[in-house]
C-alpha cells in the first residue's frame, strides 16, 4: 500500500518547550488513522505542521511523496482539512464559500461538484445563507463539504464531529468512511470520542507529551494493555503515560 | 502563480462588496465629501485672492491625487483585514494558495475599489468645480502610477504589520497617510519644510508628484528625470513591501502565529 502521508522524526519546539518530540508515522490509501491524546499532547500541532501553517523544528513530512517543505503548494493541492476551530468565513454564503475554496483548489467542473456536495451534506436549503448564521452542526457540515471539494488524497479532520448531534455525527462518520473505502483517500482523524474512534479508525496513535506512546488496532489495543475499553486506555495514557511507556 | 487562486481572493472581496452597502458606500462617500469640501475652499480662495492664480488645479487636484493614493492603500489593507476579521487565515493558508497569489489578489481588489473612488472624484471635480485633468497633460499618467504603486506598497507593509503584531494594530495602519502627508508636500512646496523633513520628502515618491504638479500649474514643465526617479522609487517600495510581508509570513509560520492568529500574540 503506497502511503499518502509519511511523517519522519517530526519535532516542534517553542523555546524550551517541546510540543512534538520526534514522531514518525505513515497513513496509507483508504486508511483512517486516529490521532489520540489528552489536551496539549501535540495533536493540533502535528496537524498544523502537516498543513504547512507551522514550520517543524526538525523532521520531514511527505504527502503523496511530495516534501511539503519544498513543494508546499503542490502537496496541499491533494490535501484538505476540517477543524472545529477553523470555521469558514461567516460573511460569505455557503455557495460562495465553496466556490472561493473550489477555485483555490483548482476543482474541475466546480458548479457540478458544489451541487453534489450540497446534496451530500444536506446543505441545499442553505445554499444562499451566510455561513455565520448557520447552527454549529450546519457549519461543521459546510466545513466537511469544503474538505471534500478537491477529492483529497489526504484528509485531516480535527474533532470533526465535536458539535454534531449523535445522528448527524453517525451520518458524517459513514460518509467519511465511505470516502476512504471507495476512494483513494487516507484520513488522519483526531477525536475525544472513543466510541467514534473505535467505530471509524483502522489504526490509532496515542500521543502524550509530544510522543507516540502506543499504536495499533483500536479494537485490540485496550486488551493488549490490560484495559477493557479504549476510553480506559485513553485515561491511562493521560494520567500515567510513563507507566505505559515502560510497559 | 496560478490565476484561478488569485481570482478566488478577488472573488471573495467581490462577494463581500456585492452583499454589503456598508462596504460599498465608503468607496466613494469620503472622497466625494473631500471633493465637495475642497472644491468650495478653492472657489473661496479664488474669490479672495488676486486674479490670475487658479487654486483649483493646485489644491483640488492635489486633494484628488492624495485621496486616490489613500484609497489604493486602504483598498489593500481593507481586503487583508476582511480575512483578519473573519479569522480566515488558517482556511486560506492551509490551501495551495501561494503568498504571491494572495498579495496579488489583494492588489487587484484594491485596483477595483480605488478605481471607483477615482471615477467619482473625477466626475465631481470636473462637473461641479471645473477641474480638468487635461490641463496637466499626459504627465497625469505617471502621477497616478507613482501614487498607485506607493499606495500598494504601504498597503502591503500595513498588512504585514497587522499580521505580525495582531489584529489590534490595525489602528496603526489607518493614520499612515496622515503621517506621510506633511512630508509628501501635498499642499505646499517641499522647500517650505525644515531641512531634515526635506530629506525624508526626497525618499517619498509622492513628493515628486506634487512638486511636478505645482510646476505644471505655475506654467513650467514636469521634470521627466524626477518622475522616472519617482516611479523607480515607488517600484522599490513595492518590492520592499512584498519582502516585508513575505518575511512576516515566514515568521508567523515558524512561530505558529498564523494558526492561532486571534490570540494576538506578538511572540
Amino acid at each position: 500500500m503506497r502511503n499518502v502521508l509519511s511523517v519522519a522524526n517530526l519535532s516542534k519546539k517553542y523555546g524550551d518547550t517541546i510540543a512534538v518530540d520526534g514522531i514518525s508515522f505513515e497513513i496509507g490509501r483508504r486508511e483512517i488513522v486516529g490521532l489520540l491524546g489528552p489536551n496539549g499532547a501535540g495533536k493540533t500541532t502535528t496537524i498544523n505542521m502537516i498543513l504547512g501553517v507551522l514550520e517543524p523544528t526538525s523532521g520531514s513530512i511527505r504527502i503523496e511523496d511530495i516534501d511539503i517543505a519544498k513543494q508546499r503548494s503542490r502537496a496541499l493541492s491533494v490535501t484538505n482539512f476540517a477543524a472545529v476551530y477553523a470555521p469558514l468565513p461567516g460573511n460569505l454564503t455557503v455557495y460562495q464559500n465553496l466556490r472561493v475554496f473550489g477555485l483555490i483548489y483548482g476543482v474541475k467542473q466546480l458548479p457540478e461538484r458544489i451541487e453534489s456536495l450540497l446534496q451530500q451534506f444536506d446543505l441545499k436549503q442553505f445554499r444562499d445563507t451566510k455561513a455565520g448564521v448557520l447552527s454549529s452542526g450546519e457549519q461543521t457540515r459546510l466545513c466537511l463539504a469544503k474538505a471534500m471539494l478537491n477529492d483529497p488524497h489526504l484528509l485531516l479532520l480535527d474533532e470533526p464531529t465535536a458539535s454534531l448531534d449523535p445522528a448527524t455525527a453517525r451520518d458524517i462518520r459513514t460518509k467519511i468512511r465511505s470516502c476512504a473505502t471507495h476512494g483513494f483517500c487516507g484520513v488522519l482523524w483526531t477525536s475525544h470520542n472513543m466510541y467514534e474512534v473505535e467505530e471509524v479508525c483502522d489504526r490509532v496513535l496515542f500521543l502524550s507529551r509530544g510522543r507516540i506512546l502506543l499504536e495499533g488496532d483500536p479494537k485490540r489495543l485496550p486488551h493488549e494493555h490490560g484495559k477493557s475499553t479504549l476510553e480506559e486506555l485513553f485515561i491511562a495514557v493521560a494520567r500515567e503515560p510513563l507507566a505505559l511507556e515502560r510497559a | 502563480m496560478k490565476l484561478n487562486r488569485t481570482f478566488a481572493v478577488v472573488l471573495r472581496h467581490f462577494y463581500l462588496m456585492r452583499g454589503s452597502p456598508a462596504r460599498v458606500l465608503p468607496l466613494f462617500a469620503w472622497v466625494g465629501i473631500d471633493m465637495v469640501l475642497w472644491g468650495f475652499i478653492t472657489k473661496y480662495l479664488n474669490a479672495i485672492t488676486s486674479a490670475g492664480f487658479d487654486f483649483i488645479p493646485v489644491l483640488l487636484g492635489a486633494v484628488l491625487l492624495w485621496d486616490f493614493f489613500i484609497r489604493v492603500m486602504h483598498g489593500v489593507t481593507m481586503a487583508f483585514l476582511e480575512d483578519v476579521w473573519s479569522r480566515n487565515f488558517l482556511n486560506f493558508f492551509a490551501t495551495p494558495l501561494e503568498i504571491s497569489e494572495y498579495v496579488t489578489g489583494l492588489v487587484l481588489s484594491s485596483i477595483a475599489t480605488s478605481s471607483i473612488g477615482l471615477i467619482v472624484m473625477l466626475v465631481l471635480a470636473s462637473a461641479v468645480f471645473g477641474l480638468s485633468f487635461l490641463s496637466y497633460g499626459a504627465v497625469v499618467l505617471p502621477f497616478l502610477l507613482v501614487l498607485f504603486l506607493f499606495g500598494v506598497s504601504l498597503g502591503i507593509i500595513g498588512a504585514g504589520i497587522v499580521l505580525r503584531f495582531g489584529p489590534a494594530t490595525e489602528w496603526f495602519i489607518w493614520p499612515i497617510p496622515a503621517l506621510v502627508s506633511p512630508f509628501a508636500g501635498v499642499f505646499y512646496p517641499i522647500t517650505t519644510l525644515p531641512k531634515w523633513m526635506q530629506v525624508v520628502s526626497r525618499l517619498l515618491p509622492p513628493s515628486y508628484v506634487f512638486e511636478n504638479l505645482r510646476a505644471i500649474v505655475s506654467g513650467g514643465a514636469a521634470s521627466a528625470t524626477a518622475l522616472i526617479w519617482a516611479v523607480a522609487f515607488a517600484v522599490v517600495y513595492v518590492f520592499l513591501g512584498c519582502w516585508i510581508f513575505a518575511r512576516v509570513y515566514r515568521h508567523t509560520v515558524r512561530t505558529g502565529l498564523i494558526a492561532r492568529y486571534s490570540a494576538e500574540t506578538v511572540s
